[in-house]
């Protein structure tokens, strides 16, 4: 399907994916897909750089918050390596206006957004309900629930559609992460009905890293997860999710056809979690040694890597530059969680209504005084 | 703050109460930097590495590998300032920070107790809830739930031999004595509603009925079938109890006693697993006429026997931990570095199993000798005690019965058994074709405290590669 290379796509599961940059670092000009559709990407010099520096960011803050749990500063969490460049590729795909529903994994999509990372580590270190403005970061709360996120999505694009922010090139596109196991789960298929239905302004981003937690994604589907999207009367893209390139070039396409009014497309981002579902998991009890270093060799940032190198982009000063930002980032990130306050209890009071209300503020007053019958005695 | 800081271990994964220290990474004295793995620790649900909290120099570690501890216990001390000189005596390690201890947490709250036994976690699914290690309450003992209690997985994981070291210099404070592996425990009843139904109102107890539906599942035939065979021997007995003369009454003892205590002790102490693998052992069998025709082994007399008995040897060389015994007593696994071979042998007294000692240093010849003479002793019932004594691993020749194989008990104190089966002419897929092939099935029971899948598979699979070409594998392995 490429150029007539026959090393690309070597790597591909069958029915083969886009893929702009292969595990070697070569780089594929542009690939047409089946369907006739061209996927490319041009990039200045120093756009591929900072790529380079978002994959190295988002890998080395998710290793410190791995560090963080493993010593007793965070509750739990969810590590996203592996899985970088689906994550950053799409993140920077989409445009200001755009609004992204996350599961609780899409660290490197929140990173790429312009948030600060600490946004949600009062949630995985268990002294907030991990809330914040959604409109203002145009990025929605984390959602643990799987699958939930994709209806709220679809909700949320059915209201750009009704606002009238969508239909030319400046609207508003709506991107809906989930992973291959939630598209087993009743909400996922309900989103792509009314999506598809509405001809809503989305793109739905499936990063399939092949495990939903210990279950094997032959016990999710009998056909790649991205033609499910026929059905519902969409397309659907396989990506190789490990590739950057191919991620912002397929995201960005489908969202700039979400918000010109053509639809929503599904894109399935084949990939792979190099570490544990959560920190609560042990993958070594369900996946065999040989098959985690199988997916080392397709690794996002090494490839990247070797392509700049290659290709005389980058040179060891500015990879040594990178790591060291990262590291001072990730120290920064460390020292913000250690200095969280714990919540106080009164805090359950708020955010119940935007414009507050009489009952919760009389209930307030009341636990107000209850706490204080405490004081002075250590109860 | 002080200089010197205590880590204690955290809850490594959502409403975890203990874990086992597994390794040791670091020893006092260690200079080491944030986040450098130090200690491997596994609880309930991980085996996990704990990446060092502070940097500095490792000033104590307080408790050794193999011990198991609660969380919120301090597990080692780190001088955050090393090259600020001695520690002044008022910070002595007696004076450390440690963490407060976390507060309970409330029932469904996560972290806290939730339907099922399970504890509320964020995502997936929580541990079990220690139960084990629930006091009794004073004055109202329920002997029965107690019994029933499961065992925690993080106890049973702790007998496995993860760490084959020397033991714990603490006892582990909670861990229960000798658990079975909770998976022999757990193997739960399949069956329909109705099947269910139909059991307990005949008295049938599931567990006890191995069924022969979808998934192994009990079905309501099978059901019947119990309670027919339950009025069977109700009739027989009622039927011997006044028809003695047409019994035969043995007296239990010696050699007959001496084999239930050990199958019994060995069964119901070693959780055993059996493996099979079906073999072509056509090149053995050709080598076989060589050898006897060679003018070494004149008159002696050639079973194939020798060739299995060389390939446990040299299988035991490549996987040393089979050739090993459970020690409960001192907490430990012994490996030997010795072969002891024992041989199930049949005898009109019945089994016995004498050994070849230090079998791995014979010759071919000498070992083609000394099984001869095992056997020839045997058979004469005049093998002396001392024979049968210290036996390390067994084969047993179930072929010579023409069986194909068996599931061998494992004899008190080994940890593995290989079955021989019958030699059989078979048709074989032999390079592409099929042909007529001299074909056995070898069984290797083990016990799985010592020995996991994956081990006693190589091991098993080894046998059978030297089986399927001794010479290739003589020339290739020693």
């Amino acid at each position: 399907m490429a150029n007539g290379e026959s090393e690309v796509g070597a790597d591909a599961p069958a029915g083969g994916f886009v893929q702009l940059l292969t595990p070697e670092g070569e780089r594929v000009d542009s690939v047409t897909t089946a369907e006739g559709v061209t996927y490319s990407v041009s990039f200045t010099d120093e756009e591929y750089r900072e790529l380079y520096r978002d994959l190295v960011t988002v890998r080395r803050l998710d290793a410190e918050a791995t560090a963080l749990q493993r010593q007793g500063e965070l509750g739990i969490w969810a590590s996203l390596l592996g899985q970088e460049a689906a994550q950053v590729g799409s993140g920077r795909a989409m445009r200001k206006q755009d609004m992204a529903f996350p599961t609780y994994r899409e660290h490197g999509v929140l990173y790429t957004r312009g948030i600060d990372p600490i946004m949600p580590f009062g949630l995985f270190r268990g002294v907030d309900q991990g809330g914040w403005d959604p409109n203002e970061y145009k990025f929605n709360t984390y959602t643990i629930v799987i699958g939930s996120q994709t209806l709220h999505a679809t909700g949320y694009a059915m209201g750009v559609t009704m606002d009238g922010r969508t239909g030319g090139p400046d609207g508003e596109a709506v991107i809906a992460y989930f992973g291959d196991g939630a598209t087993s789960q009743g909400e996922v298929n309900e989103a792509f009905v009314w999506a598809g239905v509405f001809n809503s302004p989305m793109v739905f981003f499936c990063q399939n890293n092949q495990y939903a937690i210990s279950e094997p994604l032959e016990r999710q589907t009998r056909i790649p997860l991205y033609r499910r999207a026929a059905g519902f009367g969409f397309p659907g893209v396989r990506i190789d999710g490990n590739d950057v390139l191919a991620s912002y070039a397929v995201t960005r396409s489908a969202l700039d056809n979400a918000r010109n009014g053509n639809g929503p497309t599904l894109i399935e981002a084949y990939t792979y979690r190099m570490g544990a579902h959560t920190s609560s998991d042990d993958p070594t009890r369900y996946r065999i040694a040989s098959e985690v270093e199988s997916w080392k060799a397709k690794d996002p940032i090494s490839r990247f890597k070797a392509f700049l190198t290659k290709q005389q982009l980058a040179d060891d000063d500015f990879f040594g530059q990178v790591d060291e930002d990262a590291r001072t980032l990730a120290l920064n990130l460390r020292e913000q969680v250690l200095a969280m306050p714990d919540p106080q209890p009164i805090s359950i009071f708020d955010n119940v209504y935007p414009n507050g209300s009489p009952l919760v503020d009389a209930q307030r007053k009341q636990f107000a005084d209850y706490q204080a019958a405490f004081e002075g005695s250590a109860h | 703050m002080s200089r010197i800081k205590d880590f204690t271990l955290p809850d490594l994964g959502e409403g975890l109460t203990e874990g086992e220290i597994l390794t040791w990474l670091v020893s006092v004295g260690d200079t080491i930097e944030l986040n450098q793995p130090i200690v491997e620790v596994e609880t309930a649900k991980a085996a996990v590495e704990i990446p060092a909290k502070w940097g500095g120099v490792v000033a104590k570690i307080h408790v050794e590998a193999g011990t198991t501890v609660e969380v919120g216990a301090p597990i080692v001390s780190i001088d955050t300032d090393p090259t600020a000189g001695p520690i002044p005596s008022a910070e002595s390690l007696a004076a450390v920070e440690i963490a407060p201890e976390e507060g309970a947490v409330e029932p469904g709250l996560i972290g806290g107790p939730a339907p099922g036994g399970r504890t509320a976690v964020l995502v997936g699914y929580g541990p079990k809830t220690v139960t084990a290690k629930r006091r009794p309450r004073i004055g109202t003992p329920d002997t029965s739930t107690t019994a029933a209690t499961p065992t925690p997985p993080a106890a049973a994981r702790a007998t496995q031999p993860a760490a084959v070291a020397p033991a714990p210099v603490a006892p582990a404070p909670a861990a229960p004595p000798a658990p079975v592996p909770a998976a022999v425990l757990s193997l739960k009843v399949l069956a329909k509603p109705p099947v269910r139904k139909l059991a307990k109102d005949l008295g049938v107890d599931l567990s006890r009925l191995v069924g022969s539906g979808p998934l192994g599942s009990v079905t309501r035939a099978d059901v019947h079938a119990a309670v027919a065979a339950v009025d069977v021997v109700v009739d027989a007995s009622a039927a011997g109890a006044s028809d003695g003369f047409r019994e035969q009454r043995i007296p239990i003892k010696g050699v007959r006693k001496l084999t239930a205590a050990n199958m019994v002790a060995s069964a119901f102490t070693a959780p055993h697993v059996t493996e099979f693998l079906t073999v072509d052992i056509t090149k053995t069998m050709k080598a076989l006429e060589r050898l006897k025709a060679r003018p070494e082994f004149r008159e002696i007399r050639l079973s194939p026997m020798l060739f299995v008995a060389k390939a446990v040897l040299l299988a035991i060389k490549r996987h040393p931990m089979v050739n090993s015994s459970w020690s409960g007593e001192t907490n430990e696994i012994v490996i030997k570095e010795y072969v002891n071979l024992g041989i199930a042998a049949a005898t009109e007294r019945g089994l016995i199993v004498p050994n070849i000692k230090d079998a791995g240093l014979l010759s071919m010849r000498e070992l083609a000798e000394a099984l001869n003479l095992l056997v020839q002793v045997a058979r004469s019932g005049k093998t002396p005690p001392a024979d049968m004594a210290n036996g390390t691993f067994s084969i047993t020749n179930v072929g010579v019965f023409g069986i194909d194989t068996g599931t061998p008990i494992l004899p008190p104190g080994e940890s593995a058994i290989l079955a021989f089966g019958a030699v059989r002419p078979t048709p074989w897929v032999h390079k592409g074709k099929i042909k007529i092939r001299q074909v056995t099935t070898l069984g290797l029971s083990f016990d799985h405290r010592i020995i996991d899948g994956e081990l006693g598979s190589k091991f098993l699979r080894d046998i059978g590669r030297f089986l399927e070409d001794p010479e290739g594998a003589l020339l290739s392995w020693t």
